[in-house]
């Protein structure tokens, strides 16, 4: 089966900065994709060269088997919702819809009138005085009515909210079940994220630091607390993520394919919320250290 | 037919939520033999929780013989569930009731209680899988 993303040794450098760097991913179809980490890390960058927005400075990206952007099919293949949801403000609902319906060789017209039936919008509404609600809606629609067979979507619910953001999930979750649809989103909301996606990436540092179905990767990390010690101290194939200690206790997010059986430690589940936090928050240690190292 | 509803802050998958959901209203008679289960799309839009979940949710169920998916039909019940002959639970619960009485003659509070039982619950449960 073809790859949503394949990516090899994927990079984009803005003058001497590293946007995104060394990046290697294989994203099976089929699934629903969450892209996570702090502002800055690269999310954006990624979800660009996956659209063809941007080209990369050093390795090579795939999309559906093909480079993204090289041509009208491809260009059909892949809808992109970009943040904000922005939409043409002197346009009327209607007029978006003719738009797309001219733009898009494999329109469908009748899903996305209903969907903008069903979300109450008068047709002749200017797109500028729609709510931020029924903004991302109406772009959505106009998403989901290009039948993709990726859909990008940056930071789509970030400005909505609890209501409309709810509204725009379920139709998301019901396109997706609907459509042979693979989906990418990038959302700072880990409860959404939770309900929404079944394979994660985590970039932290212009670097993808984990990777993987969601599943996955809350099988084979595990919290640990137990009377301090080094952490050193641990068997090989178990990799600490994060650490805290107080001067009697230790706590540790680790990564370990195995069970971890030593009697010392009490051994719990992780959730997906402290697993990304773990990563972001050990990316950003790594980051102070170097900067110090810099500065001696 | 029934409807699902997912509690964020449980700390139980999704998926198990509509498991543990299907097998009550079995129990509770909110759903019989024949019975079709709500459709996966409707499901992920209703909740809007990604169509993969419901689906592995459906299939556990299939395994435990609880369900049939038709294809391009839907999921039927085709199990039944009860929590065993309603005229054991009476002296069960007179059994247990003693056991309590002594646990706070013993003087274990409710919490030690809980704790005990969950315990002894899970050495059991895991003996029986050994």
């Amino acid at each position: 089966m073809t790859a949503a993303i394949a990516a090899q040794g994927l990079g984009k450098r803005y003058r001497r900065t590293w946007a995104l760097a060394d990046c290697t991913l294989s994203v099976p179809a089929g699934h629903v994709v969450g892209l996570v980490g702090p502002n800055g890390a690269g999310k954006t960058t990624l979800l660009g060269l996956a659209t063809g927005m941007l080209a990369p400075s050093t390795g090579t990206i795939e999309v559906l088997g093909g480079r993204p952007g090289s041509g009208r099919a491809q260009l059909a293949r892949v809808g992109y919702l970009a943040q904000g949801a922005p939409v043409y403000a002197g346009l009327s609902v209607a007029d978006h819809l003719r738009l797309g319906a001219r733009l898009n060789p494999g329109w469908d017209a009748g899903p996305a009138r209903s969907r903008i039936e069903r979300l109450d919008l008068d047709p002749r509404q200017k797109a500028g005085t729609l709510s931020g609600g029924q903004r991302a809606q109406l772009a959505l629609a106009l998403a989901i009515a290009k039948r993709p067979q990726l859909l990008v979507l940056d930071e789509p619910v970030a400005s909505l909210d609890p209501l409309a953001r709810r509204e725009f999930l379920q139709d998301l979750m019901e396109a997706t079940a609907d459509q042979d649809l693979s989906v990418v989103l990038s959302s700072h909301l880990i409860t959404d994220i939770e309900r929404v996606c079944d394979y994660l990436i985590v970039l932290a540092g212009s670097r993808v630091v984990a990777a993987g179905p969601a599943e996955e990767l809350l099988a084979t990390h595990h919290l640990l607390s137990g009377p301090r010690r080094d952490p050193a101290s641990l068997p090989g194939g178990v990799q600490v993520i994060s650490a805290s200690h107080t001067d009697v206790q230790s706590t540790l997010l680790v990564r370990s394919t195995g069970p971890v059986l030593d009697p010392a430690w009490t051994v719990s589940e992780v959730g997906l919320e402290d697993l990304v936090l773990a990563y972001m928050s050990q990316a950003a240690g790594r980051g102070r250290r170097n900067h110090l190292e810099v500065q001696r | 037919m029934i409807e699902f509803h997912l509690d964020g802050r449980s700390g139980v998958a999704p998926y198990l939520q509509l498991i543990h959901q299907v097998r009550h209203a079995l129990r509770l008679g909110l759903l019989h033999e024949g019975d079709q289960l709500p459709k996966v799309k409707d499901v992920a839009a209703g909740l809007a929780i990604n169509p993969n979940t419901v689906l592995k949710a459906y299939r556990q169920l299939e395994h435990e013989g609880l369900a049939a998916a038709r294809p391009g039909i839907g999921t039927f019940v085709t199990g039944t569930l009860d929590g065993g002959p309603l005229a054991a639970h009476g002296p069960l619960r007179r059994d247990l009731q003693r056991w309590l009485a002594k646990a706070r003659r013993a003087g274990l509070d409710d919490e030690s209680i809980e704790a005990l039982f969950a315990s002894t619950f899970r050495s059991a449960a895991e003996e029986d899988i050994a």
